[in-house]
């Protein structure tokens, strides 16, 4: 008896999916209104966000099963296609909050009619032990909380089942927000707490394979290294219920058997295609491709300055001058992407990312080469992550060329990723490299924190100026409409554009390719598939 | 002694040998996956991690400890079966070594035992027709096999089976989506589905099958055809065949009986050592193919330095190893004439 047989029996029974313990699976080939197959490249290596190692692939997990207090809205962007919305915040658990005066006190009414996957109410006591489990179990999850200015359980606390309180040390924008990344997801703790034992108190080992959520979705099977499959939970109440009963993700590495799928319209959805792929495919008839730009993200050439030459500003300006933007845009981003040089000469908006003051000029460059003593060049490798070698080798090879033109010669250095988090990351002894960082919490004082305080991960050329550092610790927690924000954001760019020690080269985009069946894609800041908005046309 | 008793006792003593290698190989493998650059603590403790937390996650991965210490911490564990976690995939190295060797092993050995049916005869053939249209064709077939790369036979394959004329499945791995799989009995889907008596998985799961297989096939198709036309043009041209020949045996006798089971035995060993190097070339691909195979695993591991995967994919290669060098031997004594005779 195949699949198809038992399941019509088992229809006529009238069981419902939930309760088989198979599911009917129908052929890719005829995804249909109701199952949804997404390709990725990428191996999903554990259901719980929390574990120490869980990769970036896993987070759709924490998206897709689990809710948090609160969500962030969509808006439209110019070209149509639909985003999260940063500034508007929306309720997924907490059906309302309340936030002091003082803006410490944050309580949030937690909807009485959510349940967990088992039946249970959701309860205070569940967030407060979610909560303290983020902070607590260290590695990712507590770096992003205390982000949010979330770093003790004891600022944690259930007044009653239904209501929840953070208390914070000051007032800060970012916790609303950082409630609302991947990270403090709510979990049914009585289940969790079931499987705890003395060595493992946060039940890591079992929520590593049992998800125990109130999410729009469960985990109906997963083949780890192969799939993972989705099933609607149909009484979820975070938000609209999803458009497809069941959403199959599949694990295909090869990106040219991912191509050939999606174009042939095997799957539903190739997620987090190449540029050159993206350009490709938007010609195809029967394939739609929504390309968004990254927000808070530049793909850029830093300067590490512990490098003798890169010490003087003028060296670093006179590598930004001598940059082919333009060329790097077409041949290695293929278009897709938002330029970020050619702008104007002073700072008049405080958005971010924004152009940059350089451009290709060859001339003004020689001249401050001259200007700092380096007439003559000097040589220096140029290094990349192996890992974005689509778009950085093509980048790398013509910065290469615009610095053979100043006579600095560069050599170009490949690292495999393992490697690239110890050399670039931690270690920051990489003279020149390409980097991508992207912040998730959308404002430009959050990325200058990362990027531009010494010792800070994702300052990876050990950038340090104190009215850097200054600007900023006074501004991250700052509330955007405070009359100092504006002001202060705008001297920080100047200092970037200025100082230069990361050239901005272009704002690249995610690019997911779908079958013209399927509606509703959403662009996300954590850059995963959030599959609830899906649907079929 | 009883004959019998006496080859496994020569079995067991082989195995007894292969002890001091297999432990060799534990010590050399522990010490180079952490010469290896890259540190899996900054690694795994994820893309926001400060110094702090990657000092923890070098705690839970057991890195603090000096090297010494985590050696004996690993022979403990490996002594009671436990191959550690790989935190790469999130799986008990085990359990991923479980599923995915028979994945890769079905693979490797349907490729063989294809390339084998076609490259033996083909050979035979073009040993004893040499630089007749039959030998071009072998000559053609063992020079284009080797010379395409097997990504690119599989992408080739891909693109015109599947991307233009739609014949076979969708790449995604073993089984596709509408099937389950059979109940896990031996891990290889053909034979669990036989098992099970479940006819449309079997013809799913050799769907699926067939392109890898192909691919695979073609790849190892030259050396055994190459091995075998040599070993037979070597044998036809030896005394004892000419002997043959002289005491008036047919013709046919003298090809299959006289020379061919002389020429199987360099066969054989190629065999083995195709198998080997096969088992680590489909890397490439169960990539194009999807194929949750042992190979990929290992490369994935190896990037981004976990150890334990590495160790356990590392140990259980030599383990293979050491038995199929002693199939082999065994497979010698059956076909070697003069083996079989002093028996």
């Amino acid at each position: 008896m195949n699949r198809r047989d038992f399941l019509k029996g088992a229809t006529s029974l009238s069981v419902g999916a939930s309760v088989l313990p198979l599911f009917k699976i129908l052929p890719a080939s005829a995804a249909s209104q109701e199952t949804a197959v997404v390709v990725i490249g990428g191996t999903i290596n554990s259901l719980d966000i929390h574990r120490s190692g869980t990769n970036r692939s896993s987070y759709q997990v924490a998206i897709n099963c689990y809710d948090r207090l609160v969500s962030f809205g969509t808006k439209k962007m110019p070209d149509g296609s639909l985003s999260y919305d940063y500034n508007n915040v929306q309720p997924e658990l907490a059906e309302s909050w309340e936030i002091s005066d003082d803006g410490t006190v944050m309580t949030f009414n937690i909807d009485k009619n959510a349940t967990f996957w088992d039946g249970k109410p959701v309860t205070a006591h569940d967030v407060k032990w979610s909560l303290d489990r983020a902070v607590s179990l260290g590695g990712f999850p507590t770096v992003q909380m205390k982000a949010g200015r979330l770093s003790s359980p004891e600022q944690f606390e259930a007044l009653d089942d239904h209501t929840f309180r953070i208390t914070l040390p000051f007032p800060s924008k970012l916790a609303l927000p950082d409630l609302a990344t991947p990270i403090p997801i709510i979990i049914n703790s009585q289940a969790a707490k079931a499987k705890a034992t003395d060595d493992d108190p946060w039940a890591t080992e079992y929520l590593h394979r049992n998800p125990a959520g109130s999410g729009a979705y469960k985990v109906a099977r997963w083949d780890a290294g192969q799939q993972l499959v989705y099933e609607r939970n149909d009484n979820w109440v975070g938000g609209e219920i999803p458009g497809y009963q069941r959403v199959i993700i599949r694990e295909v590495p090869a990106q040219s058997t991912r191509r050939a799928l999606i174009e042939r319209g095997s799957v539903s959805a190739s997620h987090n295609i190449p540029n050159k792929d993206a350009k490709e495919l938007a010609a195809k008839p029967g394939v739609k491709v929504v390309s968004t730009p990254i927000e808070n993200c530049i793909h850029s050439l830093c300067t590490n300055l512990e490098f003798e030459p890169f010490k003087d500003k003028r060296v670093r300006q006179a590598v930004a001058w001598s940059i082919p933007y333009q060329k790097i845009f077409e041949q290695a981003a293929y278009e897709q992407g938002v330029p970020m040089w050619g702008g104007t000469d002073t700072v008049d908006k405080i958005a971010w990312p924004q152009k940059s003051p350089y451009d290709l000029n060859i001339e003004k460059a020689r001249a401050l080469m001259a200007e700092a003593g380096y007439k003559d060049g000097f040589e220096v490798p140029l290094s990349f992550n192996l890992s974005h070698a689509d778009w950085a080798e093509p980048a790398a090879l013509l910065i290469q060329q615009g610095l053979a033109d100043i006579r600095i010669k560069a050599t170009i250095q490949k690292i495999p990723g393992a490697n690239w988090r110890t050399v670039a990351l931690v270690e920051k002894k990489l003279p020149l490299h390409l980097e991508n960082f992207g912040g998730w919490l959308n404002t430009p004082d959050y990325y200058f924190y990362w990027a531009y305080i010494k010792g800070n991960l994702f300052n990876s050329y050990n950038y340090d100026n104190p009215e850097m550092a200054q600007l900023i610790d006074d501004t991250l927690d700052m509330a955007m409409d405070h009359p100092d924000y504006a002001a202060n954001v705008k001297r920080m760019i100047e200092l970037a554009f200025e100082d230069i020690p990361r050239i901005p080269l272009w704002q690249p985009t995610l690019n997911v390719a779908f079958k013209d069946s399927v509606e509703g894609y959403e662009y996300w800041f954590h850059r995963q598939m959030d599959i609830r908005v899906l649907e079929p046309a | 002694m009883p004959p019998m008793l006496d080859k496994l006792r020569k079995v067991a003593f082989r195995l007894l040998q292969a002890v001091p290698t297999v432990f060799g190989i534990l010590v050399v493998c522990f010490l180079l996956t952490r010469a290896l650059p890259g540190d899996p603590a900054a690694y795994f403790a994820g893309p926001m991690a400060d110094a702090e937390s990657i000092e923890e996650v070098r705690k839970t991965l057991g890195l603090d400890k000096p090297l010494l210490v985590q050696f004996i911490t690993y022979v403990g564990d490996l002594a009671q079966g436990d191959l550690g976690m790989a935190v790469s995939t999130g799986q008990p190295v085990i359990s991923e070594l479980a599923s995915r060797l028979p994945a890769s092993l079905e693979l490797t050995l349907g490729a063989l035992v294809l390339s084998f049916m076609i490259a033996v005869p083909l050979g035979v053939l073009a040993a004893t027709r040499p630089n007749t249209w039959v030998d071009h064709i072998c000559r053609f077939l063992v020079t284009a096999g080797v010379s395409l790369p097997t990504f690119f036979t599989g992408l080739a394959l891909m693109y015109v089976f599947y991307y233009l004329l739609g014949w076979a499945p969708a790449p995604m791995g073993r089984l596709d989506m509408m099937y389950l799989p059979p109940e896990s009995v031996t891990g290889f889907l053909t034979i669990d589905a036989i098992i099970a008596g479940e006819w449309e998985i079997l013809g799913a799961a050799l769907a699926q099958l067939a392109l890898p297989l192909i691919t695979l096939a073609l790849f190892t198709l030259a050396p055994i055809a190459r091995m075998t036309r040599a070993a037979m043009l070597q044998t036809l041209g030896s005394d004892f065949v000419r002997t043959a020949r002289a005491a008036g045996l047919s013709g046919h006798r003298v090809l299959i009986t006289c020379a061919f089971r002389n020429a199987l035995l360099p066969v054989v060993t190629t065999l083995g050592m195709v198998f080997s190097f096969v088992l680590g070339a489909n890397v490439l691909v169960e990539k194009v193919f999807a194929w949750p195979g042992i190979g990929s695993f290992a490369v994935e591991a190896l990037v981004v330095s976990d150890y334990a995967a590495v160790q356990g994919f590392v140990l259980s290669m030599a383990l293979l190893f050491v038995a199929l060098n002693l199939l082999i031997d065994v497979i010698y004594t059956l076909i070697d004439p003069r083996v079989g005779e002093e028996v």
